[in-house]
């Protein structure tokens, strides 16, 4: 297990968004969390990443807990994220973009930036060049230096998970990556997900509705309704289990 | 690899060469006021230029140059000035012993001193401030450059009050003026072309998404803000060595808002904007100086209208907000422009 949750919980006030949920994901494999809106899955992410600190329970990451732990810190630990609704620095262009992933993986100092030592020369060249291979990687090398809002909606999915592996993730997390996207780009999305899983050694834990890219993709989901875990599994038994059938349609009475 | 660089670079030397003659050329053959207007805009380029880094390329709107200009202003001239001095112009109170203490007659070290003290005060501002973000932000930086005002009038043991002080050394000249304006400008381009900059940029376009990836934003917004806060106090020495006075009242909202306008003229996160926008800015305040006088329209004579360039000068700024909602340069920079266009990028 390389990650793991136990009775996890987050109040908002009076809202229990999370209600005691435990799990474990095994190294390696794709996860995925699925449930109607408002079932509380990117609360589950935001614990995750730092972003809520959870009101009760632990998350153990390689056996370290990551609860109270700062953001940016967890990132460093090795959690990558991307996000629902693409959050791209839109100023910037694809390549600063992916360096931004590089951040804390240069090794200069402040004042070696300002004073131009040799040392910012080297590992400026050194991330510029790990930049350029995840572009190339993911097939937008060609767009290096356009600005990130210029391209499509499927390539800025792809500049988001390029700059998600830049940061040198053991574990990526991904927020309905396609949501939005045409069944080509979905296509070209599950078999990039595929790959990276195997060319980086990610584990990998996603949220997603499109119920043919979760059975397509995951190994095993997690279904949650009002914060409450309601089946736990392979994703094929999850679309004929009965409580996840009467979470997404309502149920039927029938006299 | 690093493409646009070697274009930065090359149009980088060429402005330093440039600049070195201007200001050999300027300090010599000049008369006076010509001078005097040009080491203004020099200062101001060292303002503009580190105020852009915290307002515009780090998109944290603060409203606090007055505070740190202020402080370099003040630290800086009592250094310079000898203890006979002091206590020679203190007649509200008599000096405290440690501004008796702090004397020194190198320039230089008097101006680090300045900055120093304006980063110290940045720094310990830093932690209250970066818990707020935008207009709330604004609101509380803008209550510190108040608040040293304030202690700057009521504290007269150091500042000499509001009578401030005088016969300060007159070392500025071109040279220095424009020396360390071209210092200020070549730090901060190194800062923005490195991660740090790259990362500043990030906390601007999107602050939560820059730490989820890995960004200490409170380590990058602090950085940011004391090397604005330090060049602001060298400034703020330069300026008192130009002036040979400080006063409390050389520091309102007036001194922040001027440099406001410079950035948001230039544009907001553009270092070679902010320096176009203090030279139309400062400059400009100089040579509109006619419209105040009395002028000779068509045998018809008009009479003195003080305050008129400033009606003119509001009228060019509403035309530029109008046409160009960016500033002069947007983000862009001037040696962007001069790039060449890159053929297809290898591996």
């Amino acid at each position: 297990m390389i990650l793991n949750i136990d009775e996890l919980t987050m109040r908002f006030g009076g809202v229990v968004a999370v209600n005691s949920i435990s799990f474990g994901i095994k190294k390696g494999t794709i996860f995925g969390l699925i449930g109607p809106n408002g079932a509380g899955k990117t609360t589950i992410f935001n614990m995750i990443t730092g972003n809520y600190i959870a009101t009760s329970g632990s998350i153990k990451f390689n056996e370290k807990e990551l609860v109270g732990v700062k953001p940016h810190l967890i990132v460093r630990e090795g959690i990558a994220r991307t996000f629902q609704n693409i959050r791209l620095f839109n100023s910037m262009s694809v390549l600063d973009n992916v360096l931004i992933g590089f951040d804390f993986q240069a090794k200069y100092t402040f004042l070696e930036a300002v004073t131009r030592l040799p040392r910012f020369f080297f590992e400026e060249k050194r991330i510029k060049k790990r930049a350029y291979e995840i572009l190339e990687y993911l097939d937008i090398l060609n767009f290096a230096d356009t600005k990130a809002t210029d391209l499509s909606y499927g390539q800025q999915r792809k500049v988001e998970i390029a700059r998600a592996l830049a940061t040198k993730p053991k574990m990526l997390l991904l927020d309905e990556p396609a949501a939005g996207m045409n069944p080509v780009e979905t296509e070209e999305l599950a078999k990039i997900i595929f790959k990276a899983r195997e060319d980086f050694g990610l584990t990998i834990l996603l949220i997603e509705h499109d119920m043919k890219f979760v059975n397509r993709l995951c190994e095993e989901v997690l279904v949650l309704d009002y914060g409450k875990t309601i089946f736990e599994g392979a994703p094929s038994e999850a679309i004929q289990n009965k409580e996840v059938i009467s979470a997404y349609l309502g149920d039927f009475k029938h006299d | 690899m690093i493409k646009g660089f070697a274009g930065r670079k090359g149009v980088q030397l060429l402005f330093y060469a440039l600049t070195i003659w201007f200001l050999w050329f300027a300090q010599t053959t000049l008369d006076d006021y010509s001078i005097r207007v040009l080491n203004n805009i020099a200062i101001f380029i060292i303002l503009a230029v580190s105020y852009n880094l915290i307002n515009g390329i780090t998109g944290q709107l603060s409203l606090e140059p007055n505070g740190f200009v202020a402080i370099g202003a003040y630290v800086a001239t009592l250094f310079l000035l000898d203890s006979d001095a002091l206590e020679y112009q203190y007649y509200l109170e008599d000096p405290s012993s440690i501004v008796l203490l702090m004397h020194t007659k190198s320039f230089i070290i008097a101006l680090l001193a300045g900055g120093a003290a304006a980063t110290f005060a940045a720094m310990l501002l830093s932690f209250p401030v970066f818990r707020v973000r935008g207009d709330y932000l604004a609101i509380v930086t803008l209550g510190f450059g108040f608040i040293i005002r304030i202690l700057a009038i009521n504290n007269p043991q150091i500042t000499n009050g509001s009578l401030g002080l005088n016969d300060i050394p007159d070392h500025t000249n071109l040279y220095w003026s424009g020396g360390l304006a071209m210092v200020a400008v070549t730090v901060i381009l190194n800062i923005i072309y490195s991660k740090y900059g790259r990362a500043m940029k990030a906390v601007r376009d999107d602050e939560d998404t820059a730490i989820a990836m890995g960004v200490n934003t409170f380590k990058i917004k602090t950085i940011a803000f004391s090397t604005s806060a330090f060049m602001e106090g060298v400034g703020g020495g330069l300026l008192a060595c130009l002036l040979t006075s400080v006063s409390p009242d050389q520091f309102t909202f007036f001194l922040t808002f001027q440099l406001l306008i410079i950035i948001v003229l230039g544009g907001l996160g553009s270092t070679t904007g902010a320096i176009i926008g203090t030279i139309l800015v400062i400059g400009g305040a100089e040579w509109l100086r006619f419209l105040d006088e009395p002028m000779n329209l068509f045998g018809w004579t008009s009479p003195a209208l003080p305050g008129m360039r400033m009606v003119v000068f509001s009228i060019i700024l509403i035309l530029v907000m109008l046409f160009a909602r960016e500033g002069i340069m947007g983000k862009k920079e001037l040696f962007d422009y001069f790039k060449t266009k890159k053929p297809k990028e290898k591996k």
